[in-house]
């Protein structure tokens, strides 16, 4: 199962500080990152593809989105 | 064609200002237009300065009576509207607040401060030091040095805290500020040679006296305002980012803006290098320093520096509408106790202004960490 990062509320760098935190904590195969920015969806997923990672999906969800990174 | 396929997409259409590109191309249009806005009657290095353009809207309202600076800039309104316009037009307007307003107040009148001891934003530093003006090496090294100490933070834990989808009404807020300044400065224009022109306060020489026609700093700002809305673009983001993750994505815009102001300084005859005799400027190094080290804490504490703030507010965030308020206060502070530098030097209670700021910021910054993961 996924790992997930709620950084809905937080503007950045911190949920890009979050998403960085949980890869180097757990190195998991797959994390689904929670924002609510278009900013911060833009900034996590750069920060993902930095680290090895795909992003296999991003669908919206409420008033954010669901950000599905996989290792590359 | 599979739904995040199409998000990538729809995201390449819509917003290829946020490219590396994207945001290379603002530095640059930035870069132009500002020694443009120059040329064109606003002062020395100061084509764009979101500091200094709101000390002086901050003296056109009566908050402070430093008669030199007192002016309402259309630049500001337009870069909060041209925010919202394309907040809208690309539906990122997303209402929220929530996320301790009052230490954003407090970190807007420190950055505020910090910023008029050196004389000048980020944005006005960098197009100091591609006019030729030595000073502002000291400037953005203190800069560096003020988001460097806010990564730290960052990096051990700090954060203000979530903030909550709100009514539209509360996004809307600094926006119809910004509109109805509009509407003073239409109902009440400048009339040439007088200090009043009914409501507001117009100075008559000095830094506030000098401007580009109306229309032209409106229309600036609005075009700025929106690609900086649509690129994110955030002069503080660019060090911070380049410090905490090695991240050159934001520092493209950065490094291209001087690039551009210098070379477009060059061919109006803007260009002019030295420590000394440089417009609104002084030469107290260490001052120039600390002041803009200050500001840098302040803006990293609070997520973005003074222009990213009015961009924000502009596409909702009510907490980076508080920040914009605080500088507001913070300006009116600096003139009304002796904080702000002037050509001649630092401000009678500028040093103490600058310890206490610091000490504010670094509690701050040490008392609010929790872990966020």
């Amino acid at each position: 199962m996924a790992t997930t990062v709620d950084a809905r509320g937080f503007s950045c760098p911190q949920p890009v500080l979050m998403t960085l935190q949980a890869i180097k904590a757990t190195q998991p195969g797959e994390l689904v990152v929670l924002v609510d920015t278009d900013t911060s969806k833009e900034n996590v997923m750069r920060a993902a593809q930095s680290q090895g990672y795909v992003v296999k999906d991003v669908s919206q969800e409420g008033e954010g989105y669901r950000i599905h990174i996989q290792r590359g | 064609m599979r739904r995040w396929q199409k998000e990538k997409a729809s995201m390449a259409v819509k917003n290829v200002f946020a490219s590396r590109w994207g945001v290379v191309l603002v530095g640059a249009v930035i870069g132009i237009l500002a020694p443009v806005l120059q040329k064109l009657g606003n002062p020395g290095n100061m084509g764009i300065c979101v500091a200094c353009m709101e000390r002086d809207m901050a003296g056109a309202l009566g908050l402070h009576r430093a008669q030199v600076v007192q002016y309402l800039r259309p630049e500001i309104i337009g870069f909060v509207l041209g925010s919202l316009v394309a907040a809208y037009l690309f539906k990122e307007f997303r209402p929220r607040a929530g996320s301790a307003p009052i230490v954003r107040f407090v970190l807007g009148v420190f950055a505020m401060i910090g910023a008029l001891v050196f004389l000048g934003c980020p944005w006005r530093a960098m197009l100091r030091l591609a006019g030729g003006d030595g000073n502002a090496i000291l400037g953005l090294a203190g800069l560096a040095f003020g988001v460097w100490i806010g990564t730290l933070f960052l990096k051990s834990g700090y954060t203000l805290g979530r903030t909550q989808s709100t009514s539209a009404t509360v996004g809307w807020i600094l926006p119809l500020i910004m509109l109805g300044f509009l509407v003073l400065l239409v109902l009440f224009p400048q009339v040439p040679g007088e200090p009043k022109s009914g409501v507001l306060f117009y100075s008559v020489k000095g830094p506030g006296a000098m401007h580009a026609p109306v229309a032209v700093s409106l229309g600036i700002g609005l075009l700025v305002g929106f690609l900086a809305q649509r690129s994110r673009f955030c002069t503080m983001g660019a060090l911070r980012d380049l410090i905490l993750f090695r991240s050159t994505h934001l520092f493209g815009g950065f490094v291209s803006l001087i690039l551009f102001a210098f070379l477009t300084n060059l061919l109006l005859g803007q260009f002019k290098a030295g420590f000394v005799g440089q417009p609104v400027a002084h030469t107290q190094h260490f001052w120039n320093f600390a002041g803009m080290a200050l500001a840098g804490l302040a803006f990293a504490l609070a997520g973005g520096c003074p222009g990213r703030q009015l961009f924000l507010a502009g596409e909702g965030d009510g907490d980076a509408a508080v920040f914009v308020i605080g500088m507001l206060v913070g300006a009116a502070f600096s003139h009304n106790f002796g904080l702000a530098s002037s050509p001649q030097g630092i401000g009678p209670h500028g040093m103490a202004a600058v310890i206490v700021g610091f000490a504010v910021c670094l509690w701050i910054g040490l008392t609010l960490r929790k872990k966020t993961v």
